[in-house]
């Protein structure tokens, strides 16, 4: 059961709908310097326009934002994260209550003076309808000492939503979260898939308003760049065969076969660079000064020994591993004649 | 020495009856594991953050068992351990998190741990116990085995084991004196049986992946075809290096054992046959017999050294020599492919 429910009054709801509203005009206007200013003029004139400018303005704000998104100057911390957030807020979208159109949950990680690394994430159950939002608040700080107890480098950063937009209830989601951590990230996943992708978004709130009067919260988008450890590209490297056979399900491979599908995928490599130098030799492509100059340090990075040293070398180091191969298989049998001896 | 998350029985009792009753406990009832790319990513992550000082990470798996094979849908880690009170901790750590995730519609069957490991060492006393204690529980329970370093080394490793049902039956009865071996019939290699794995994604996975591939610009760096080895040579080998150390130890505990037993069974018959002599001497004489007294409190029995350890040592040479081979054919590979680059250019 839900312990804390946050109720919330329609009049509310309007007056940050209004202030979406005049944010979105100003923001038209500013689109091309790439600043936000409170806005100055429009302050308290908008009492009147509710409920049908709604709709409205928040469609209007939605589609500028994604606009903006593009081309805006982004202030604020860059967000990295790591593809076991991603997944695990996908699979809880596969998960959700029946009914529900988003999932929210936590996001944890650690934060830098100018970046903001996202590692691991859980997700909290909530209720949503038309005019209120639930939110279990007591299972995620259950959840988050849970997970301290793990890794306790990590806080709360912030927290996540499925979903193409920004609703109102966002807002108040994400002043909850800004009790639990310093300005807290919000980050959306589009699951729906409304553009034909998965769009992956991350936004930091900032006041705006008229000082003295009613404030608003206004999302600003920032960058979001995927980091990986080392483990984590090979492991994420063995799932995307996953994509390629139809039953979605992919074997590991052993020893000798990864390494040539390894040797394979560098032969795909220099076939495309070999066609592209074929292209600028018959005269189909404009050659390329830098490219040239890449080119010729792969040809370098062959080093050039002289073969009775490089003969030599490849000597040792095969008979080291034949060796070694031979010793394996020496205590292989060893161990299985003492079995038969001993214990049998 | 540390132990592996302990099986829920209270929740698990009903399961385990109702599986007594269906399939029969000599058969495998798991023939093929299919884990989610989450759990893979999830494990990953785990053994990155929190497993570069101490070598072992730990966690539970979650997911269900569908006709024959197992599926691991999630999977969430274990706390080092710390100081205090490591009793109290876990299982209410484990419980507090199965509750927690059945609020949000996660399976929340226990169906096995996992485990990282160092070069491959993992067969130890520990996890056979931790292992025997899951399976006793839940019948299709597996341990995970996550080596790191091989997946640095270019492809991920990740293997399934469950220990065989004679190894059950050996350590239900904790016989382990030669002769309940023997009895037994068991070998090392016997002792573990590996099931394959299989990854699944499901759709929208897929579509992440896809996005991922195309915005992200983090280079491959191809270490699979990296040509130094001997670093990772050496320290495997030294560790095989110990391990026959340790066998040969247990070996001569063996056979001192062995050659007491047989002195003794000499010393018995001796004994006896003298015996026999005067009391004969004595009926001649016609002295009544002496008593015969109680041979087997005179001549205690040695006492014989367990052979588990033994087995448990054989397993893990086993395996070292294995992962050696499998190594050394690898850069076998690799040398020859860089031979064929210098023949090119030269």
């Amino acid at each position: 059961m839900l312990n804390h429910m946050i109720h919330v009054p329609v009049s509310i709801l309007c007056f940050t709908a209004n202030f979406l509203l005049i944010r979105e005009i100003h923001v038209a206007n500013v689109a091309s310097t790439g600043f936000c200013q409170p806005p100055t003029s429009a302050g308290g004139q908008q009492h009147e326009s509710h409920g049908d400018l709604r709709s409205l303005s928040s469609s209007l704000f939605i589609i500028i934002l994604h606009f903006l998104y593009e081309i805006m100057a982004v202030h604020g911390p860059v967000v990295k994260i790591h593809p076991v957030v991603l997944a695990s807020i996908v699979d809880s979208y596969e998960r959700r209550n029946e009914g529900a159109t988003r999932v929210i949950g936590t996001l944890l990680g650690t934060t830098d003076k100018h970046s903001v690394e996202v590692t691991n994430c859980f997700s909290v159950p909530h209720n949503e309808s038309e005019d209120e939002v639930a939110v279990d608040m007591e299972f995620a700080k259950n959840m988050y000492e849970l997970h301290k107890k793990v890794s306790p480098s990590e806080v709360i950063i912030g927290w996540y939503a499925t979903g193409y937009d920004i609703t109102e209830h966002s807002v108040l989601i994400h002043e909850y979260y800004s009790r639990e951590a310093p300005n807290p990230i919000h980050l959306t996943v589009d699951t729906a898939l409304q553009s034909n992708k998965m769009n992956i978004r991350a936004y930091v709130s900032s006041q705006m308003g008229v000082p003295g009067k009613t404030v608003g919260v206004m999302f600003t988008p920032l960058t979001v760049k995927y980091v990986y450890y080392d483990t984590e590209r090979i492991g994420v490297e063995l799932l995307q065969r996953t994509r390629a056979s139809p039953s979605r399900t992919n074997g590991l491979t052993t020893d000798l076969a990864q390494v040539a599908s390894a040797a394979g995928r560098v032969q795909e490599m220099l076939t495309t660079v070999l066609s592209y130098i074929e292209d600028i030799l018959s005269g189909k492509v404009m050659a390329d000064n830098s490219v040239g100059r890449f080119l010729m340090d792969l040809v370098n990075k062959v080093p050039k020994i002289t073969a009775e040293d490089f003969e030599s070398m490849l000597n040792s180091n095969i008979n080291d591993l034949l060796m070694v191969t031979y010793l394996a298989n020496l205590t292989q049998a060893q161990i299985a004649l003492n079995e038969k001896l001993v214990v049998l | 020495m540390c132990f592996g998350p302990f099986p829920l029985h209270q929740t698990m009792a009903s399961r385990k009856e109702s599986a007594a009753s269906g399939s029969s406990p000599l058969e495998t009832p798991v023939k093929q594991i299919q884990i989610d790319g989450l759990v893979v990513l999830k494990i990953i992550k785990h053994y990155q953050e929190e497993g570069q000082g101490s070598e072992v990470v730990q966690g539970v798996l979650l997911g269900l068992v569908v006709e024959d094979s197992l599926e691991i849908t999630n999977c969430f880690p274990f706390p080092q351990h710390t100081e205090d009170d490591v009793d109290f901790d876990e299982v209410q750590y484990q419980m507090e998190m199965m509750r927690s995730l059945r609020h949000v519609n996660i399976d929340h069957l226990h169906v096995g741990w996992y485990q990282s490991t160092h070069y491959g060492s993992f067969v130890s006393r520990a996890l056979l116990d931790s292992q025997f204690s899951y399976q006793h529980a839940i019948e299709e329970s597996v341990v995970l085995i996550y080596d790191p370093i091989k997946t640095a080394q270019g492809s991920l490793c990740l293997k399934a084991y469950r220990l065989t049902p004679k190894l059950m039956e050996i350590c239900k009865e904790k016989d382990f004196s030669p002769e309940g071996l023997k009895k037994a019939c068991i070998g090392f290699e016997i002792m573990f049986e590996e099931v394959p794995i299989v990854i699944k994604n499901s759709h929208l996975i897929n579509v992440l992946l896809l996005d991922l591939q195309e915005k992200s610009t983090v280079a491959d760096k191809h270490e699979l075809l990296n040509l130094s080895s001997s670093n990772h040579l050496e320290k495997s080998l030294q560790l095989l290096m110990d391990r026959v150390d340790d066998m040969n130890q247990d070996i001569g505990k063996y056979n001192t054992y062995c050659r007491n037993l047989s002195k003794q069974q000499q010393q018995k018959q001796q004994y006896l046959q003298r015996r026999q002599q005067e009391n004969t001497q004595r009926q001649s004489r016609g002295e009544p017999p002496l008593p015969e007294e109680d041979i087997s409190k005179m001549f205690k029995p040695p006492q014989a050294p367990p052979r588990m350890d033994t087995l448990l040592i054989a397993g893990q040479v086993n395996n070292y020599c294995q992962n050696i081979k499998e190594f050394t054919s690898q850069n076998l590979g690799k040398l020859f492919m860089a031979e064929a680059l210098q023949g090119h250019s030269s």
